[in-house]
């Protein structure tokens, strides 16, 4: 737009606030990613490279087997959650309804966490079910689903509505429609989606801790860090966080790579 | 058509029938029980009763409540403070820059909240980063008392909902018809009148969006206050979570959330008629172009 | 061509009613084989409303729609014979042209080397080879609506509906297209039934035209007898243009601002309230009060707009809060009587006069 450059410090405040900014973002990050390969496992004295602490990791039943659960739980509500969420996400679009079902979708984002675990643990303990990995798993869908539905109606908003009847006019079935018009245009949108249930439903902790149940069995890796962190830290926890931290960034990255609006909305 | 009925309820129904399953009973249930009894042991005496909410207006409480509000509110005014010129920034950025940097500012919004929280008990302890830092330099003696305090519950706060903040006010700041603000500067408005009087007003459905997200989220939150105030420094949330996990009193605990859930929806109500006070008279970009 | 004259369509007491509006109301229309129809109206007036019902998008709540003498009603779009083409041209976004085209016969199970012989068939036809193996985004505007087109065309359709096919191209685009479509109708003698609301467009090319006004058949003809002999006044004013001498009924006219009487034909039983009605191009204008048997009044040249091979010019008269419009070859204008302010008479036949109900 404008063309001329001239000197302007409100520009130049501006750059350098977005710079701060920044490095407060990512400097506790960066930080306990750096600790984690520190030999001594002390949080400030560097006391040379090492992957001792990674190691430990591998070692450590407890925290394998709350990896192990915390995938079991995300795999299994991200599924439910992406078709739940894609076909709800394509209902409210395409009928362009659903005022009331919004409130109701945004509910699970902005409720307080611990709101929505004691709702979930009152509502679990009344029907006398036992809880487990499969409460965490059916709660956990809740909120996966308003998050793939989001994404994918973010993606469906600009979605060309006649070409659904332009593949009926040229003589398709709806089955052959959804199969060959709407999922192709929306798939980019559904694997985002899942990418980022994935990721959230692999952090999230207190919903899991209230839902879960008592024992092991059903801890979760956010359950065990949190263990970790309240009673006692260990250097591990370090490179623990490290790697989950990587994997989130990864998927999230990879979802925004899929589908450009999926992270920023 | 009867069959456009079956296809909407085959896309509809499975998510509809989950959130009531999942979301809304459960809420319902936590509305009802705030009106019965605590059990002897624990459970629930269904005798109809308003005690829980005579005693979540005692002082004790209430006390808690504000203290609550006055840490959340705290933290939304730093974040705004920190937000709005980082949005503008990126907003000002070259086009194809700005998604980039939106979702750089995103990123550690998606990573787990509770290493996010212990990585500033790493940075903000007695022997933390920080202190040993400054105590490297030489500017303090004594170590700061920086962590188990408001002050840690405000910056972890801040800390974990910021890159939202930014983007709801991003999200604003992008839609800005930019020939709005050439016409104020045409007019004769120097830059900061132009911000104050133009951009501002129509900016502030996303500073709303963003104020009401990050104080809601805090003044219920749980896991920051109980890590970074060292369980001393109790907020809503873990009044909350003692009353169902530790006193066993669910009733009163249900009632603690059922005010919070009031509360947030007052709030979201509010910001709902700003918005549509602010596009009312703001001609946004899609409006102008139709 | 004596099979032209054979129904295709019929459409029998047709309405479509959402909630307490009446989109279309009672409409009978026949369409006949290998014409180019068109529905021409402002918007609101059900034009998309019906087309959609012809399309199988959606029900008439009162009567029914034939196909070749079939009651169309219990049949499903995608089984319909009838193609639309839609206004955004809705093409699927992640197929290439070619596959935008090759789906519809898909459908239809066809075997490869027969489909794909009608694909390039119609590619070539439509002279689209170049681009078959482009995405639509990559396409222009023009590009674009010859491969909805196409895409409609390679069912062989009995009829093709075309929602304002030109509505998102500019000007000389959409001059140069109006054409391409006709001589496409004529190439596969097709009956093509165009939604329109550009009054121009429907006369270029359309062999009928039916006009809607508020859900009703305000006129059904061919351009030039709508032009000539417009039914109402809504059809004289929406169709070209045209100038209006309110008045009452008098003897052989209209009795006009109390003293001139404007001749012409009175349909039978009209009385009271009418108008007289003359397009700009009937009108003469002298600067002496012409002789004969014309309509005549004096009056003041308010305006002058040049238009290249016309000359369009605003007379103010008593009588008429409108100017009157006159519009004259720019061969004949001469620029040293008619200016601004110029005093003026205007004149024309009395058999060009057209008297309607007010």
């Amino acid at each position: 737009m404008r063309e001329f450059k001239r000197f302007d410090p409100t520009r130049l405040w501006l750059a350098a606030h977005l710079r701060l900014v920044y490095v407060f973002l990512y400097v506790p990050i960066g930080v306990l990613m750096v600790l984690s390969f520190n030999k001594a496992g002390l949080p400030t004295v560097w006391s040379g490279f090492s992957f001792e602490w990674y190691g430990k990791l591998a070692e450590n039943a407890a925290i394998l087997s709350a990896a192990r659960n915390t995938i079991v739980v995300a795999v299994i509500s991200t599924i439910l959650a992406t078709l739940i969420g894609s076909l709800l996400a394509i209902g409210m679009e395409y009928r362009r309804r659903g005022a009331g079902l919004e409130a109701i979708l945004f509910a699970p984002m902005i409720i307080p966490d611990i709101v929505l675990a004691i709702a979930l643990l009152s509502f679990f303990t009344l029907l006398e079910v036992t809880l487990g990995l499969h409460s965490i798993i059916l709660s956990h869908v809740v909120f996966n689903i308003a998050f793939v539905c989001a994404v994918v109606r973010t993606r469906l908003r600009s979605f060309d509505w006649s070409v659904f009847e332009a593949s009926i006019d040229l003589g398709a079935t709806e089955i052959t429609t959804f199969r060959r018009i709407i999922l192709p245009a929306i798939l980019p949108g559904v694997i985002a989606g899942a990418m980022l249930s994935f990721t959230l439903s692999v952090d999230e902790f207190i919903i899991a801790y209230f839902t879960a149940g008592a024992g092991q069995s059903s801890t979760t890796l956010p359950m065990q860090i949190y263990s970790m962190i309240r009673f006692g830290v260990t250097p591990e926890i370090n490179a623990m966080a490290s790697i989950v931290m990587l994997v989130s960034f990864t998927l999230v990255i990879a979802a925004q790579r899929i589908n450009k609006e999926s992270v920023t909305g | 058509m009867p069959a456009s009925r079956l296809r909407d309820w085959l896309l509809l129904g499975p998510g509809l029938l989950w959130l009531a399953l999942f979301l809304v009973i459960p809420c319902a249930i936590v509305f009802c029980f705030s009106f019965f009894e605590r059990g002897v042991y624990g459970g629930i005496d269904y005798i109809f009763t308003f005690e829980n909410f005579q005693r979540a207006i005692d002082p004790l409480y209430l006390s808690i409540f504000l203290k609550s509000a006055k840490i959340a509110g705290t933290a939304t005014l730093v974040a705004l403070f920190l937000a709005y010129p980082a949005a503008y920034a990126i907003s000002k950025a070259p086009p194809n820059r700005q998604t980039a940097l939106l979702v750089l500012a995103m990123l550690p919004f998606w990573s787990n909240y509770l290493i996010r929280t212990y990585a500033w008990i790493v940075l903000l302890n007695r022997e933390g980063l920080i202190n040993t830092g400054l105590r490297d330099l030489g500017w303090i003696a004594e170590p700061l008392p920086l962590l188990y305090n408001e002050f840690a519950i405000i910056t972890g706060l801040v800390y974990n909902y910021l890159p939202f903040v930014i983007l709801a006010v991003y999200s604003s700041i992008s839609r800005l018809n930019p020939e709005i603000l050439e016409a104020s500067e045409d007019l004769g408005a120097p830059s900061w009148k132009t911000f104050l009087r133009v951009t501002l007003p129509l900016t502030m459905p996303g500073v709303a969006a963003g104020s009401v997200f990050i104080f809601v989220l805090s003044i219920g939150n749980f896991i920051t206050p109980d890590l970074l105030g060292g369980g001393n420094l109790l907020m809503v949330g873990n009044i909350i979570y003692d009353q169902f996990l530790t006193a066993r009193d669910w009733p009163f605990g249900a009632t603690l959330s059922f005010i919070l859930i009031g509360i947030m929806m007052a709030l979201l109500f509010t910001q709902a008629i700003l918005v549509r006070r602010a596009q009312g008279d703001a001609p946004e970009k899609e409006e102008a172009n139709a | 061509m004596s099979d032209q004259d054979r129904t295709v369509i019929r459409i029998e007491g047709v309405s479509k009613r959402f909630g307490p509006v009446t989109a279309v109301d009672s409409i009978d229309l026949d369409l006949r084989e290998n014409e180019f129809f068109a529905l021409l109206g402002p918007s609101g007036c059900g034009k998309t409303t019906l087309l959609r019902m012809i399309a199988g998008f959606a029900d008439p709540s009162e009567g029914r729609i034939l196909l070749d003498g079939q009651d169309m009603t219990p049949i499903r779009p995608n089984r319909r014979p009838i193609n639309l083409m839609f206004q955004s041209y809705a093409l699927f976004p992640h197929m290439t042209v070619a596959k935008n085209i090759a789906y519809g016969l898909e459908m239809e199970n066809l075997d490869k080397a027969d489909l794909n012989r009608r694909v390039d068939e119609i590619l070539e036809k439509t002279e689209l080879s170049a681009m078959r193996n482009r995405k639509p985004d990559r396409l222009s505007g023009g590009q674009r609506q010859r491969v909805a087109l196409a895409r409609a065309l390679v069912k062989k359709p009995r009829v093709l509906l075309l929602d304002e096919p030109l509505g998102a191209l500019d000007k000389k685009l959409r001059e140069q297209m109006q054409l391409e479509l006709k001589r496409m109708q004529h190439e596969f003698s097709i009956t093509f039934v165009i939604v329109t609301h550009d009054q121009e467009e429907a006369l270029v090319m359309a062999d009928r035209i039916a006009v809607l006004k508020d859900g009703r058949v305000a006129q059904i003809g061919a351009p030039r007898d709508l032009y000539e002999n417009p039914a109402d006044r809504f059809v004289a004013g929406f169709i070209g243009k045209m100038n209006f001498f309110p008045g009452t009924v008098a003897g052989t006219g209209v009795s006009f601002a109390g003293q001139s009487v404007l001749t012409g034909d009175i349909p039978t039983g009209l009385s009271g309230e009418a108008v007289a009605a003359v397009r700009p191009e009937r009108i003469k204008l002298s600067v002496e009060q012409p002789a004969g048997d014309m309509n005549a009044m004096p009056g003041t040249i308010s305006e002058v707009a040049y238009h290249g091979q016309d000359v369009n010019l605003h007379v103010t008269v008593d009588g008429c809060d409108d100017p009157v419009l006159v519009r004259v070859p720019a061969t004949d204008a001469d620029e040293t009587v008619w200016h601004h302010g110029g005093k003026v008479w205007c004149s024309w036949n009395p058999a060009h006069t057209r008297i309607l109900a007010a």
